[in-house]
């Protein structure tokens, strides 16, 4: 303890009482060290840890482009990424020597995703109902039951590509998105000088 | 009449019980903290609504700044020596790395220099490390595409790695491409994307 009582001397005697002298030591330096360490732990610390996206792609062998031929025009959306957060998409492709419509969108949520909830609104309503019964479940169940729901076949497939000069964060937010939107199947592809004249089409460098 | 005496009261505040709480704070940040790895280039990750949490071991991180110059960090201090080991005798480098040049490079969490500079930067001063003229980032071009190297010889020495890729939110996506490529190139087919958390509301 650092405060003692002092035992009280000198009282009966006629002597003139000698000086109280405290025994307790004053903490306040002490108080004051340790703040400046929890400062300093507090600053060098980071509590949080960060989060991550788990993405997997498919090994470098020749399958890729026959499943991109499989997938269904009806099915897909491409997603252009070009420079300075530009944003486009369209549906299927080019048939018949005529070019998709190419729309103009952006990295909102009145943009890219109003438009992605709504072409995937059967999987994203299901998955909204899983949602409710989750605590009824146990974690593995509900996993499970998620990516059964997340991969119907009548689902949207994307293909996201990304012109040499968009930037990380823009993959980044369009890979969120097919998280927020509950799709499960999308691929990172390379874009093609063809996706590029549509971007030029659409926007024309002044 | 006798007075009343009126007992002196000290007016210091006890400190103890102040002492007490700001020990006990520090005993709490000192065995929670876990310490911010020193990265040496600053990169501001983006937000996504990701949720899964980074595993603590097992990881190897590579940290892609706007310029594009790639780094990257082992994090077990065994581990990274055995990385310089290799990496020296996979490109001859003569005479070998010492034994010191190795523990320097053990003490250094997250490196990006090209192999040919490795030497040069392990003898330099650990402030003169961090300057940005020595943040040179490793090579990833296809012709001297030194980040394959390092990425398969980390694979090598710990089969159980996960990687995460830890970028600035302005990299040029052909920066990001060249290493995603690279990492197909060598079937590392599965890494994580390092964000932060973003709250999203969905209607």
């Amino acid at each position: 303890m650092a405060e003692m009582q002092v035992a009280d001397k000198g009282k009966k005697g006629g002597k003139p009482a000698p000086k109280k002298l405290s025994t307790r030591v004053d903490l306040t330096p002490m108080v004051d060290l340790g703040f400046l360490l929890i400062t300093f732990f507090m600053l060098t610390t980071s509590m949080l840890k960060p989060q991550t996206m788990e993405i997997s792609v498919p090994s470098k062998d020749k399958v890729l482009e026959d499943e991109q031929n499989k997938v269904k025009a009806s099915q897909a959306i491409t997603i252009l990424m070009g420079k300075e957060d530009k944003l486009y998409y369209y549906f299927g492709t080019q048939e018949n020597g005529v070019d998709p419509e190419v729309i103009k969108t952006n990295y909102s949520s009145e943009g890219i995703r109003k438009m992605l909830f709504q072409k995937n609104f059967d999987v994203n309503k299901a998955v909204a109902e899983l949602k409710k019964d989750q605590k009824k479940m146990s974690e593995v169940d509900y996993k499970n039951k998620l990516t059964e729901l997340r991969s119907v076949k009548t689902a949207p497939v994307i293909m996201i590509k990304a012109a040499d000069d968009a930037n990380y964060k823009n993959l980044v937010d369009i890979l969120d998105e097919m998280n927020i939107n509950n799709i499960a199947r999308y691929a990172i592809v390379d874009i093609t000088p063809y996706d590029l004249g549509l971007m030029e089409k659409i926007d024309p460098a002044k | 009449m006798p007075k009343v005496k009126v007992p002196r009261k000290s007016t210091t505040v006890d400190m103890t019980a102040m002492c007490d709480v700001a020990f006990l704070l520090l005993t709490f940040f000192m065995l929670t903290s876990n310490f911010v790895a020193k990265e040496p280039i600053v990169v501001a990750i983006p937000s996504s609504v990701a949720e899964i949490k980074i595993p603590e071991r097992d990881i190897a991180t590579v940290l892609i700044d706007k310029d594009g110059k790639v780094f990257f960090g082992l994090d077990t201090q065994q581990d990274r020596k055995e990385l310089l080991n290799n990496l020296g005798k996979s490109w001859g480098i003569e005479p070998a790395f010492t034994e010191k040049e190795l523990t320097e490079f053990s003490k250094i969490s997250m490196s990006g220099v090209p192999i040919e500079k490795m030497r040069a930067f392990l003898a330099m001063k650990p402030e003169a490390r961090d300057s940005k003229d020595a943040a040179l980032g490793i090579p990833t071009d296809s012709l001297n595409n030194q980040f394959k190297n390092w990425m398969k010889i980390a694979r090598k020495i710990n089969p159980k790695l996960r990687l995460a890729i830890k970028a600035d939110q302005q990299t040029p996506y052909k920066v990001v491409k060249g290493v995603m490529t690279t990492l197909q190139d060598i079937n590392e087919n599965r890494y994580n994307l390092i964000t932060s958390l973003k709250q999203v509301s969905t209607k």
